[in-house]
């Protein structure tokens, strides 16, 4: 009798200690997840340097990197845009270390270089030209157009410790057939050798026509890919430490509503980058919201220790 | 082992997993959010158990869980004024506008408050929201605020210092929040948002920007139905609410930053930062301080923007607590609050001693001459001593600078990185 009661506490004990396990088990089960990731794995990517990378700098080369990381902005305009073209003027070309407006035709109403060109192609081949022969010592260019919003600082903590003397072509990178180029409505980020190279590249009349050719006509950005790639010069897409595209040629209403259809649970996570550097297709009024929200309003008592301070331009209100 | 010892083993083995699985099942279920796990779409499920994980139910208040925070930053001092400075935020809404509104108000601002509490005409136990026994409409919204804010002082009144009274199409930075009221205490008879200056002598708060009531307000807000002094004078919630405020002792504070830019707003961020608005548009009268239009209208810590909907929830959300520009160094640096200090706030996490009160003891030892009312040893004197200070004192109710410098993050950070 006393053997079975044995046993029947040994059951009981074990029993109980087995539901238990099954229980813990249990909690930590993985949910189903319908997470469909685009794996852009025929791209080559690009992502900013990781906290640790940032801490090892002394301050006298984390002062040098700031120096070198400086952007001249080349931004493609034209009168028809003119809203836009004043927008950018007021607002995230001010973070530009040189920002100069490249235009079609001149306009009594804002400052630009006149390149009297009316074809997009070979007005983009004049304005890089005339931003190569004008650079100074900035080593990093960033082409946009009016309606696209940048955030300069994130293309700096992005493009912070790669090497202008080596061939940089990053952006939203897109696949067309054989061709990997970065999307116009983005913005295109390049290097200083990546810029001395597609010059170079310009004079060859055959691998790079001043005027498209044929039927079918390139877009610019398309053509950009085709130049560089001639000299070696490939399409690279510029992610945050998580994979996300920096670079969107939508404004960002459009991403928080599209990440609302596809992911409800998560939709501020599900949508941007918090390092986000572009977003097309912005209106005017969208653009001084954004340099509101990016610059200005925040919530007090959180705080990040960037390992660099960019400044805010001088003679600025809405930053 | 014999047979019957074997079954013996067995019958116990069954009866002891029983038994554990039952108690478990039973601890489990008690405070939390039951789940049906109804045929609906995989999204709405994960939905569901997104909410789960994030909320506590208690009744019809909901406590948030999770805090939301970020992986790189530093939210010390947010997470410091949290503690100190408790909010209990109750949403004005209706049964329509559940899934349409308030839910979005639930995914988004709100995770930021102590407390809290949707009210509605009808009692809805999954959203949840607590029914005011009234009929939906304008010609209601005095009714709901009034009876709201006796639902809050009745079930948590003990459980918070604030009580911010906020519309199903608000969006409100609880965080801020704290900021401009970390200065005052609960036992201030104050109340903040967009001063509008008809119809009361101090003016009144504009309803669609959201107010905020101290302790003390609320009590005087109650009592005065009690005693009659305040009754349903009108259905211009916003307005009725500035005339029994007015009646019962309780100032209308000035909510404005130190740059006297404006933090509640009637209106969403575009109209604010782009509109020309027209010479014979309301505002301008009513408007108890002067309109700046463009940059100024708003304060880098803006309290409230009115009329957000949907993808605009989201889109502010992302803007105050996601999207940043890389290492700016901001134009407006706002002065740290009274008694709050960024040098304690690390030196105390440095010591792991970040859930001790010991920020309040640190400075008494210091013999730091700035009047820090939260952190004094006499907090229950704090509101005598507002009194004695003299009326003055009392109507100017911004913030004042400490007497400390404005504290610069990354220069500070590279210093301590030095020494280190």
């Amino acid at each position: 009798m006393l053997s079975e009661g044995g046993s029947f506490v040994k059951g009981m004990a074990l029993g109980a200690v087995f539901s238990l396990t099954l229980a813990i088990l249990g909690s930590f089960s993985p949910r189903a997840q319908s997470v469909s990731e685009e794996n852009h794995h025929h791209h080559h990517h690009v992502q900013a340097a990781s906290k640790d990378e940032l801490k090892r700098l002394s301050d006298p080369e984390a002062q040098e990197l700031n120096y070198q990381v400086r952007v001249y902005c080349v931004i493609m305009v034209q009168p028809k845009t003119l809203v836009h073209w004043a927008a950018a003027v007021d607002t995230w070309s001010k973070h530009c270390d040189k920002a100069v407006f490249y235009t079609s035709e001149s306009s009594k109403a804002l400052e630009a270089v006149d390149l009297n060109e009316k074809d997009d192609w070979a007005r983009l081949q004049k304005a890089l030209k005339h931003a190569y022969e004008n650079a100074g010592d900035l080593r990093w260019f960033f082409i946009a157009q009016p309606t696209t919003f940048a955030i300069i600082e994130n293309l700096k903590y992005l493009l912070l410790t790669k090497d202008p003397g080596e061939p940089f072509y990053i952006g939203n990178a897109v696949k067309s057939g054989e061709l990997d180029y970065v999307a116009y409505d983005s913005g295109i980020a390049l290097s200083y050798e990546a810029l001395k190279r597609l010059v170079q590249v310009f004079q060859d009349q055959d691998k790079c026509p001043q005027t498209r050719q044929g039927l079918w006509l390139l877009s610019e950005d398309k053509q950009l890919a085709v130049c560089l790639r001639y000299t070696g010069v490939f399409a690279e897409n510029g992610e945050d430490m998580h994979g996300k595209g920096l670079f969107n040629s939508k404004s960002v209403e459009t991403l928080i509503k599209e990440s609302m259809k596809n992911n409800p649970s998560k939709v501020v996570e599900g949508c941007c980058s918090d390092m986000a550097v572009t977003f097309g297709g912005m209106s005017p009024n969208q653009m001084q919201v954004m340099m509101y929200g990016v610059y200005r309003l925040r919530s007090f008592g959180h705080d990040f220790y960037d390992w660099l301070t960019f400044d805010p331009p001088e003679g600025s209100e809405n930053d | 082992m014999t047979t019957a010892s074997r079954i013996s083993f067995c019958v116990g083995f069954v009866f002891g997993g029983f038994m554990v699985h039952i108690f478990l099942w039973q601890a489990f279920f008690t405070n939390t959010f039951y789940v049906e796990l109804a045929s609906g779409s995989g999204k709405l499920l994960d939905h569901q158990l997104e909410e789960q994980k994030v909320w506590k139910k208690n009744g019809s208040a909901l406590f948030n869980l999770k805090h939301p925070h970020h992986s790189d930053e530093d939210s010390r001092m947010a997470d410091e004024l949290y503690k100190k400075v408790r909010i209990l935020c109750w949403v004005m809404t209706a049964p329509q506008n559940l899934e349409t509104k308030a839910r979005y108000v639930k995914d988004t601002w709100s995770r930021h408050c102590n407390i809290l509490v949707f009210v509605s005409s009808v009692d809805d136990p999954n959203f949840p929201t607590v029914g005011l026994d009234t009929k939906e409409g304008r010609d209601q919204l005095y009714w709901k605020t009034i009876r709201a804010y006796h639902y809050v002082y009745e079930h948590h009144g003990h459980e918070a210092d604030w009580f911010l009274k906020a519309d199903d199409d608000a969006y409100v930075i609880v965080d801020n929040m704290r900021w401009l009221l970390a200065n005052h205490t609960p036992d201030e008879p104050v109340y903040f948002g967009r001063r509008f200056k008809p119809f009361a002598k101090q003016g009144y708060m504009s309803g669609g920007a959201g107010y905020v009531l101290s302790k003390e307000a609320l009590r005087r807000f109650v009592g005065g139905f009690k005693s009659k002094v305040c009754t349903h004078t009108s259905s211009v919630e916003d307005l009725a609410m500035g005339q029994c405020m007015e009646k019962v002792g309780v100032l209308a504070g000035d909510s404005r930053d130190t740059l006297q830019r404006e933090t509640f707003h009637p209106f969403v961020p575009e109209q604010h930062l782009t509109a020309k608005f027209s010479k014979t548009f309301w505002y301008w009268n009513y408007n108890y301080y002067p309109i700046s239009q463009g940059p100024n209208c708003c304060s880098d810590l803006s309290v409230s923007f009115h009329y957000i909907h949907d993808s605009s929830m989201y889109l502010l959300e992302y803007y105050v607590y996601h999207l940043r520009a890389f290492g700016y160094r901001y134009r407006y640096q706002p002065p740290t609050p009274l008694g709050y200090s960024y040098e304690k706030v690390r030196s105390q996490a440095a010591a792991v001693a970040v859930e001790k009160n010991s920020i309040s003891q640190e400075k008494d030892a210091e013999g730091e001459g700035s009047m820090a009312l939260e952190s004094a040893p006499w907090p229950h004197l704090a509101p005598m001593f507002l009194l004695m200070m003299g009326r003055s004192r009392a109507d100017k109710q911004h913030i004042t600078p400490p007497s400390e410098s404005t504290f610069s993050a990354s220069s500070r950070w590279r210093a301590e990185r030095r020494a280190s």
